[in-house]
């Protein structure tokens, strides 16, 4: 703690602690040991001016002020590592972390890279700054094609709602073809919102635009209205995450599962499909999303071995204790910022993780993934033998479509 | 001080661009319309002032798809009036109608300051402030990237090509011709722009008896052909390298 022998604004400091306090189990904040858990366990903890444990002493002290005045939040990743190790289990990533960066935004202090997310999100309903009415391009030519129900209107068992990065992204789009394919092949009669689907929005309000996200989510509710569905399922662990957890508390409520767990449910149908061997060691990476904060581990794990061929591994972050691909609460917007912060990127340290289990492919579930992890292969030493696949991707090889 | 910030809207480039039918002009149909990048700036430096020095900031657009959130996300910044230009003009204003509208407008509520964007991606004729300042009897001074107030006068920086910076004075009332703002546009959060939009009122100013007269007329739109493609030299990074050193000595360059 540093010592500031007088207070810059005491008032600022008590009001918003104070509001933590209202939030979801907020109040433990209180309770709060000073241990340094959440900061030691914390990916960028480190790099931090003001990492969370301190940042509850500056709000003890009652000189919160030191820490909007400095722009160390800007590492946070969401990861909700702190949270996951908290001994006293305070919501660091959601009472707290979010809560400052929401603070930061009122105040104007938002890096240029986050802003142009913000704007792009606000104008085109998603952070890439792509055209709405191009959400869908990615399945032009799949054959049979792609139910998007504005123009079928037809009622289906499942409501696929894509997102950003699996719709728009060049490096994701094989993966969403990928997993398009699966779901023919399995028989599900399903359809997308393609142009009327808008970003989930809850790397947005990790990212401290709460603004944006209800935004984004309002939207996303009244297509969801619009059309017949009996579930929702997702391939993006972040849309996931809003669905399951954030959109029933603004009325949106659906079941909602990720692609791996509604494909784990199918295993004894998608088992004979998988006819062609991938003979590799096969490193999984738990995505924060899926695995920390919603407790999804088994069902990507359980798809990777019906693969024959391949022998999964862990690395020595794993499950709980995953690394964060350093893509989450806005980081996938920070890249510039956090790389001059801290020269070095998660993404590098996961892969020199991989890389220590001798995998050849390091598997993921979350559309963030593949373009940083194989970004860092390039970067990373002797690192471009190491394979990055999508789980869908590797269960359509292996099903030969 | 009274500041003035006209701004217009333009295409939208992220959606491809298509001529319409009639081979003159933009299809319209499937357009997304945007702020001017160059209005945005002029809305950034009029609020840098206002912080500074104080002053009324008012912003005027005329109305159209997406207007009320952009003029309250200016109100959000800082703006203080908000006024929108309404009237028939689904075929577009063009700079000599909008000059002439905006100066009447002027004329009335008498600013000792416009700032406007100093031209338009979309026409990039830049005549709308050299017009306006004309029918106004006032100052024009374009490409302006910097400006500071001082007893009824203005120092601005004007950019001129090859990196050289003029530092000028003139006499308010002027009308400034904005190029970039001292700090690139502010991000204000979505949630200010909802609490603002509760309170803050757009008021609506019809607009009549356009004066389209001076304007280019667009005789044909097209896109332009692709000259030439480039040629990928393919082998081994070794055969490439030869490759290339021979193009460069056929060609003169070594």
């Amino acid at each position: 703690m540093e010592i500031t022998l007088s207070p810059l604004s005491p008032s600022i400091s008590k009001t918003f602690y104070s509001s933590l306090h209202e939030l979801k189990d907020g109040e433990r904040i209180r309770k709060c040991l000073q241990c340094g858990t959440c900061s030691g366990v914390c990916p960028f903890g480190y790099f931090m001016k003001y990492p969370p444990g301190k940042i509850i002493g500056t709000l003890r002290a009652g000189v919160f002020d030191l820490v909007t005045k400095t722009d160390s939040i800007w590492m946070c990743v969401s990861c909700s590592a702190c949270s996951a190790f908290c001994p006293t289990q305070i919501p660091i990533t959601a009472a707290l972390m979010t809560r400052v960066k929401e603070e930061m935004i009122l105040e104007g202090k938002v890096p240029a890279e986050l802003q142009t997310a913000f704007k792009n999100s606000q104008q085109y309903g998603n952070p890439l700054g792509e055209s709405p009415r191009k959400r869908a391009d990615w399945a032009a030519g799949l054959r049979p094609e792609v139910n998007i129900l504005g123009k079928t209107r037809q009622p289906v068992d499942v409501l696929w709602f894509v997102g950003d990065y699996a719709s728009y992204h060049p490096r994701m789009v094989a993966a969403t073809k990928a997993f398009a394919k699966i779901l023919n092949a399995l028989g599900i009669k399903f359809g997308i919102l393609g142009p009327e689907e808008n970003s989930d929005g809850d790397s947005q309000r990790l990212a401290g635009e709460r603004g944006i996200f209800e935004m984004l989510a309002r939207k996303n509710g009244l297509a969801f209205k619009k059309y017949q569905f009996k579930e929702i399922i997702t391939t993006d662990p972040h849309a996931y995450n809003a669905l399951k957890n954030e959109y029933p508390a603004l009325g949106i409520s659906y079941p909602v599962q990720h692609f791996t767990e509604f494909l784990c449910q199918r295993q004894e149908q998608i088992k004979p499909l998988l006819k062609k061997e991938i003979k590799a060691k096969v490193a999984y990476h738990d995505p924060c999303y899926l695995g920390r904060v919603n407790g999804v581990y088994d069902a990507p794990r359980e798809l990777l071995s019906a693969i024959p061929g391949v022998e999964l591994v862990e690395m020595a972050h794993t499950h709980s204790n995953s690394l964060c691909c350093g893509g989450g609460g806005g980081g996938m917007w920070l890249d510039g910022f956090q790389w001059e912060k801290a020269h070095v990127r998660l993404s590098e340290w996961r892969v020199k993780e991989a890389m220590a289990t001798n995998a050849e492919i390091l598997a993921v579930a979350c559309p963030y993934e593949p373009p940083r992890f194989e970004d860092a292969t390039k970067t990373v030493p002797n690192a471009g033998g190491l394979k990055v696949r999508e789980i869908a991707e590797l269960l359509a090889e292996s099903m030969g479509i | 001080m009274k500041i003035a910030v006209p701004i217009k809207f333009v295409p939208d480039l992220v959606e491809e661009l298509t001529i319409d039918s009639n081979g003159a002009a933009l299809d319209t149909s499937w357009l997304r319309f945007i702020i001017n990048e160059f209005d945005d700036h002029a809305i950034e430096q009029a609020i840098l002032l206002k912080e500074r020095a104080g002053a009324e900031v008012t912003v005027i657009c005329a109305e159209g798809d997406g207007v009320d959130d952009i003029l309250f996300a200016t109100a959000a910044k800082g703006a203080d009036s908000l006024v929108k230009l309404t009237g028939d003009f689904g075929g577009g204003i063009n700079s000599h109608a909008a000059a002439r509208a905006l100066a009447d407008l002027f004329k009335e509520s008498k600013p000792d300051l416009i700032l406007t964007g100093v031209q338009g991606h979309n026409d990039l004729d830049g005549s709308v402030g050299a017009l306006l300042a004309e029918y106004l009897g006032m100052p024009f001074v374009g490409y302006v990237a910097g400006v500071a107030l001082s007893d009824g006068k203005a120092v601005i920086r004007k950019e001129y090509p090859g990196g050289i910076i003029a530092e000028m004075e003139i006499k308010l009332p002027a009308v400034l011709g904005i190029q970039a703002a001292e700090q690139p546009p502010r991000y204000v959060a979505y949630s200010k722009i909802n609490q603002i939009m509760k309170t803050a009122k757009i008021e609506d100013r019809a607009l009549a008896n356009l004066d389209f007269n001076g304007g280019a007329t667009v005789s044909r739109m097209f896109k332009p052909k692709a000259a030439s493609q480039a040629t990928m030299i393919q082998g081994s990074p070794d055969e490439v390298a030869e490759r290339v050193f021979g193009l460069l000595k056929e060609h003169g360059v070594m």
